[in-house]
């Protein structure tokens, strides 16, 4: 490769809202139903049927506006998106294109240079989101399940502002961290309450002008999202090298496969034919609503950062993991409140939680751990009721189960022995049963102590506090 | 007639309203469209600068409902019309790759 | 008198009264209908034991004090694109052959709430595009004043059953003129109320800014009282107008002193039979001897209507019926290969010809380069149609003129040329536009025996003034 190229990318986010009911009627939200069971003749496109909007829907895609520095459109419209699809029961979908909710915003993302860069928002609008199709093998057939038909959606439109992959998941970790504060969405990746489809083209670095775009979809994670980008980029490339050009289109990626395909059809004319819905009126966002939006805004993370400096002594490094995910944060000042000591609430966070969500796979938003119980468990530890290492024994079942720590400890019996007399009998048991160890401690070899509280705790079942085993049996030799 | 209506049209037309026509149906479509829009044309004689489109006639605005579920399963119902259905489901023609 | 001679408000008067019950009325309608219907096909669908049960019902109701009303305990005809749960509505299509809504339309019910009782379905013209009910699935409906003429459409067959005493009274709906036309031309009372004021939860789309809900009676107090019934505020529909003063038969009194009332020039000119003219003239000579004032003005922008008009309900249309495509219900074409043909068939096989029409016109001004010049141009052309009548209901309470410009065409005379046909709707297709509310009074008839039509307009949510000039004008005979 001769010449120097530069990727310019774009992003069109989808978020589901997090609402009880769907956008346009009385129909839950939850996951996890049987199919089509969660419908009703307005989100099933019934003849005769007609749509309400929530006010939550749009209460949440202004607070969204807001958080991202959006212009907030005072006179908006919803607007009829028309393809066919058996996804989409109406045949159309319904979305805003000529005067979505929010325009010009945006966020400042950190680069890997560790600079500061702000990536523009075009625009946020509201839609709903279609059905799920469900392959059928047995009959080669599909199947539809209208459950997620009229799910609430934004969709946050970036300028095409970013450089990277590394700048892509910056920007969408920042969006996520903003729409998570707000309690808008829980914005996962893989169960697809986030979702982005990459605009990418490639240009000769320093030209003026963008080369031609193609759209990927089906990006799932993170490192999906960077796979793709890499792959994106080194197919266009090459087409340029070759001599030959990009077509506009869209694309879909398999990341199991590593390669994208594209998704045109001759019966796919891309021509939607968008105009305002009949049935839905403007919405005029008034001064005394905003104001009302703003009064509900909760405290950023910016905002908490310079908090917790402030509140606890706690170091910059955890401030920051900890107020990077709002599950986090939640769980840290919850158990605080209950009283627990912010440094070791900080500690668990940062030391166990952490470790175990790796290793399992589990996101911050899915902790099923309640703060009292954490806050019990330091108690727990706090009073020397049980050791550290039966303390994260218990942590581990807590993290899966959320048991009730003081109850768990009872009822497996795993407190610490604090009568001294059983101390005693058990300390006497060992010496008598190793010579050699406490001949060696006599001669001066200190790390036999090590192995001698090492036997006593074996045989209290690791129900001692070692510290306690340690000093008695120095004083008994 | 000022607009004359291809095939090429109306074919595409055909794509985006999911019409299969007849060639003589076709031929028909042509015609009568042309027509229409020569009638339509008419509107270009007004001079609408400055003036708003109006989608809706009255004032009315912010018409919302609350969050609140109100609806429970319909499955029964909902399937009841159904041209062929499985498992809970509409079928259809796959549309997989 | 006999039961299917009777006004609602005169059958429910008896079965209070004690003189008859509203099962004897269902009885003598069903009858009639059995009797007729084969000379008209003014029913797509005919309920005789629901009907019959409902009407059992009602009368333990009425007897127990519970229904007092003008509608209690009588039988009225749906227009089958209006949803009714358990009972078939097709739209006249062949693509809703054998579709059941699962639930009832909000203007049904409040008649049911009133105690009405629900006969059957009418045939319209397919999905209520045309003027003639001739583009039906199911053929068409004949005229009953003359069976060699169309009884005009869309709701061709709610005003020929009310015209054939097959139903006491009708629902049907006015996108373009599809209640006030048929009315004329059938003879009787048909109103479109002012846009919102009759939910359209359950009446299935064909332009959804200008559909509205209406009845079709025997006479103005008729409707004054199923208009009260079937108005109020729906929250399932978003476009629902809450308003108050729905108690329309409060208007029905016999005095239009001083009223201010206008003749567009326009809705005189070219085009306008003679015998048409001459009848319409007449009332108004009518309403001003009775005391209202008279005057010929001009509205301007008329013959811009009906373009402005088939632009903005072709591409709603085109939209709305996207969802009739063989998945969740209707017709589904036998055999296909893969997903797009399988639309394709079952909508070209399903759909008749005016509706293919219309929805290929309607997604062409929609689609891409075409948008701005066609389907905005027509929506600020709307915006200057509801100026001209903003301008003319500053200076007057009223507007007065036909309902068509001919009375009802022979049979299979209209559908060749559509153009033509849609040219009659000049005088009603600008009142949709406009949001505003409409009345169709029978005026007399032609050389033929056929029935002329009077067209009263008034200001949006002016009803009781239309209703208290056709009410007065409809006591002529009595007082003159």
């Amino acid at each position: 490769m001769s010449k120097q190229y530069e990727t310019v990318i774009g992003l069109e986010v989808h978020v589901e809202l997090a609402t009880k009911t769907k956008i346009f009627c009385g129909c839950s939200t939850a996951f996890g139903a049987e199919p089509n069971t969660q419908t009703c003749p307005v989100c099933t496109g019934m003849p005769g049927s007609l749509p309400v909007l929530n006010r939550q829907v749009l209460e949440y895609a202004i607070a969204v506006g807001l958080a991202t520095n959006c212009d907030i459109t005072r006179y908006a419209k919803f607007d009829r998106k028309n393809y066919f699809y058996p996804d989409n029961p109406q045949n159309y979908q319904i979305s805003q294109l000529y005067l979505p909710i929010c325009r010009n915003g945006g966020v400042e993302i950190e680069t890997e240079e560790g600079g500061k860069k702000t990536v523009g928002i075009h625009e946020i609008h509201m839609e709903e989101d279609a059905g799920k199709l469900i392959h059928d093998e047995w009959e080669d057939c599909s199947l539809v399940d209208y459950n997620r038909s009229g799910v609430p959606l934004i969709e946050i439109v970036s300028e095409p502002d970013m450089r990277s992959a590394a700048e892509v998941i910056a920007y969408l970790e920042k969006l996520r961290q903003v729409i998570q504060y707000l309690g808008a969405s829980d914005c996962k990746l893989q169960e697809g309450s986030m979702r982005a489809d990459v605009n990418l083209s490639v240009r000769e670095a320093g030209a003026e002008t963008f080369g031609t775009r193609t759209e990927m979809k089906n990006l799932n994670s993170f490192k999906a999202i960077t796979r793709a980008i890499e792959g994106e980029k080194e197919r266009q490339i090459d087409l340029i090298e070759a001599g030959e050009s990009v077509v506009q289109e869209t694309r879909r990626w398999d990341d199991a496969r590593e390669k994208s395909y594209a998704m045109r059809s001759k019966e796919d004319a891309q021509d939607y034919r968008y105009f305002p819905d009949p049935d839905l009126t403007p919405i005029s966002v008034s001064e005394t609503m905003l104001q009302e939006i703003r009064a509900r805004q909760p405290e950023f993370r910016t905002e908490k950062m310079a908090r917790y400096r402030e509140e606890f002594d706690i170091p910059d490094y955890d401030i920051e993991i900890i107020t990077g995910e709002k599950p986090l944060a939640d769980l840290f000042e919850a158990a605080v409140a209950l009283g627990a000591q912010p440094k070791k609430v900080s500690n668990w966070i940062m030391g166990e939680t952490l470790r175990l969500m790796k290793e399992r796979e589990v996101d911050a938003s899915d902790l099923r751990f309640s703060p009292e119980n954490l806050a019990k468990l330091i108690a727990l530890t706090d009073t020397k009721q049980i050791n550290s290492s039966v303390a994260k024994e218990v942590f581990e079942v807590m993290f899966e189960e959320n048991v009730d720590p003081e109850q768990y400890v009872e009822e497996k019996g795993l407190k610490t022995v604090n009568d001294e007399g059983a101390l005693k009998k058990t300390i006497e048991e060992v010496i008598a049963a190793n010579p050699q160890s406490v001949e060696d401690y006599r001669n001066g070899k200190e790390k036999a102590i090590g192995f001698l509280v090492g036997q006593t705790m074996k045989a209290m079942k690791g129900k001692a506090d070692p510290g306690a085993v340690n000093q008695m049996l120095r004083e008994l030799l | 007639m000022a607009n004359v209506i291809n095939d090429e049209t109306i074919e595409y037309v055909g794509i985006l309203a999911k019409l299969e026509l007849s060639a003589e149906e076709k031929e028909r479509a042509k015609a009568d469209m042309g027509r229409m829009l020569d009638y339509i044309d008419k509107l270009g004689e007004l001079d609408t600068t400055d003036v708003e489109p109006m989608s809706h006639v009255f004032p009315v605005e912010n018409v919302f409902r609350e969050d609140v579920v109100t609806n429970g399963d319909e499955r029964e119902q909902l399937l009841s019309n159904a041209p062929q259905e499985k498992d809970g489901m509409f079928v259809v023609p796959r549309t997989f790759e | 008198m006999n039961i299917v001679e009777m006004t609602a408000t005169q059958l429910s008067a008896a079965i209070k009264a004690g003189e008859t019950t509203a099962v004897e009325a269902a009885e003598a309608v069903l009858a009639q209908i059995e009797k007729e219907d084969k000379n008209y096909n003014c029913y797509v669908t005919v309920d005789r034991d629901g009907a019959l049960a409902q009407a059992r019902a009602v009368q333990k109701k009425i007897e127990a004090g519970e229904l007092t009303g003008p509608l209690a305990g009588v039988p009225v005809a749906v227009k089958d694109n209006i949803c009714t749960e358990g009972l078939l509505t097709t739209c006249s299509s062949k693509i809703l052959h054998n579709f059941v809504p699962t639930y009832t339309a909000e203007a049904v019910k409040n008649l049911q709430k009133a105690g009405a009782v629900i006969l059957g379905k009418t045939n319209m013209d397919e999905f209520a595009m045309g003027s003639t009910t001739e583009t039906s699935a199911y053929g068409p409906t004949k005229n009953p004043r003359n069976t060699d003429h169309v009884p005009g459409g869309s709701s061709g067959g709610s005003a020929a059953a009310v015209s054939a005493q097959e139903c006491i009274f009708a629902i049907g709906s006015d996108t373009g003129g599809s209640i006030r036309q048929p009315a004329s031309y059938c003879g009787v009372v048909g109103m479109k109320p002012t846009y919102g004021t009759v939910s359209r939860y359950g009446l299935i789309a064909y332009g959804s800014s200008l559909d509205q809900i209406g009845p079709l009676t025997k006479d103005v107090t008729d409707c004054a009282a199923v208009l009260e019934a079937l108005a109020s505020h729906d929250t399932k529909d978003s476009t629902s107008v809450s308003r108050d003063g729905t108690d329309f038969t409060a208007a029905l009194v016999e005095d239009v002193k001083g009223m201010r009332i206008g003749i567009p020039n326009d809705y005189l000119g070219e085009g306008l039979d003679e015998e048409v003219r001459t009848a319409v003239l007449q009332a108004a000579e009518v309403l001003e001897k009775k005391g209202a004032v008279v005057e010929r003005f001009d509205l301007s922008l008329v013959e811009y209507a009906i373009p402005a008009y088939y632009t903005i309900a072709a591409a709603e249309a085109s939209s709305n019926l996207e969802r009739f495509d063989g998945i969740k219900y209707g017709y589904r074409t036998e055999e296909y290969a893969g997903l797009h043909n399988m639309y394709k068939k079952s909508r070209s096989e399903g759909f008749g010809e005016e509706v293919k029409r219309r929805i290929m016109l309607g997604s062409f001004v929609l689609s891409s380069g075409y948008y701005d010049a066609y389907y905005l141009k027509a929506l600020k052309v709307k915006a200057l149609i509801k100026k001209a009548f903003d301008d003319a209901f500053a200076k007057y309470d009223l507007i007065l003129g036909p309902v068509a410009p001919t009375t009802a065409p022979k049979l299979g005379a209209s559908l060749a040329d559509p153009i033509q046909m849609y040219l009659g709707d000049i005088y009603t297709i600008a009142v949709n536009l406009a949001g505003l509310p409409g009345i169709s009074v029978p005026c007399g008839q032609d050389g033929k025996g056929l029935p002329i039509g009077l067209q009263l307009i008034g200001d949006c949510f002016q009803e009781k003034k239309l209703i208290r000039a056709a009410y007065t004008y409809e006591q002529r005979e009595k007082k003159f």
